[in-house]
């Protein structure tokens, strides 16, 4: 005889405040402690090596690219060299490829299928980067969402999305704003926004 | 079998249970090799603890978006690029 056969309602099951994406990340973690696959310093180290990551590096990478064709050459062949040849750390595995905005052709980038990010050259990224809203309409509807970002670009400019699908991480070296003739490598690298170098917006020279 | 850049190569549109980087939008579509990348580990079986090799070799693939998209928006020239590795290729016609 059962005398427990479920047609009566039962409180939800839940973890509290604790999102749930949270509190898989946490079983997980100890979990791998747990083996000893991980240690709790190498979690630490992690986080403390991410968040100390910021879109002042990318930046000076861009403004010497305007400021020195040369390097904004080798910045194309091999963002890696060009990072480490300013003392930039470009991060473990991932490969940097950097993609240049001209008159004629405008790049933005996504991850559809998680948050591929350059995250060493860029910091942790926003969080509307890793959005639903974002990671299927840049892929669908570019110009849209460029609109929303208040980029307007001509019909005669071409928009290139890229989708880091795997292990290539892409950074757009965006177009030098008009106005910033003259300007310091410094000058110049405070002109360069995070969102720019997503291909989300476009530096301007106040 | 090796794709140069420009070569006109399609996307395997085969389903895969578990876990793969190949985005379900450009399955079955026709695009242009724009850069080959190296070879990484591939991640369908690393994702399951092994070490995924053979390695892969990675390509940069351009798709006009009016190919991907029937009812694209934006300039006939528009492109999406999504990286895919190279058992998912095969030469298009």
């Amino acid at each position: 005889m059962n005398d427990h056969d479920h047609e009566h309602p039962h409180a939800a099951i839940t973890n509290g405040d604790e999102p749930a994406a949270a509190a898989r990340a946490r079983a997980l973690e100890e979990l791998l402690l747990e083996k000893g696959v991980i240690r709790r310093e190498d979690v630490r180290a992690g986080i403390d090596w991410l968040v100390s990551r910021s879109p002042a590096d990318g930046a000076r990478l861009v403004a010497r690219a305007w400021a020195d064709p040369e390097f904004k050459a080798r910045l194309l062949a091999d963002a890696r060299a060009a990072a480490l040849e300013l003392g930039l750390d470009p991060g473990p595995s991932p490969v940097v490829v950097a993609v240049e905005n001209t008159d004629a052709v405008h790049h933005m980038v996504v991850c559809t299928l998680c948050s591929c990010y350059p995250r060493a050259l860029l910091g942790p990224p926003p969080n509307w980067y890793k959005s639903l809203p974002y990671r299927s309409r840049a892929v669908s509807d570019p110009r849209g969402v460029l609109t929303e970002f208040g980029v307007e670009l001509g019909d005669d400019v071409e928009v290139r999305v890229l989708d880091s699908t795997a292990d290539i991480r892409y950074l757009v070296i965006p177009r030098r704003p008009a106005g910033s003739e003259g300007m310091s490598e410094a000058e110049l690298a405070s002109l360069v926004t995070r969102d720019s170098m997503i291909g989300v917006s476009a530096p301007q020279s106040a | 079998m090796t794709y140069r850049v420009g070569t006109r190569v399609r996307v395997a549109d085969r389903p895969h249970e578990g876990h793969h980087r190949t985005p379900g939008y450009v399955k079955g579509k026709t695009g242009r090799v724009e850069r080959m990348h190296a070879s990484f580990t591939n991640p369908e079986t690393r994702a399951y603890g092994a070490n995924g090799l053979p390695a892969q070799r990675l390509y940069l693939v351009g798709f006009a978006q009016r190919d991907v998209w029937p009812d694209y928006r934006g300039d006939a020239r528009d492109r999406i690029y999504a990286d895919v590795f190279e058992h998912w290729l095969e030469e298009a016609e």
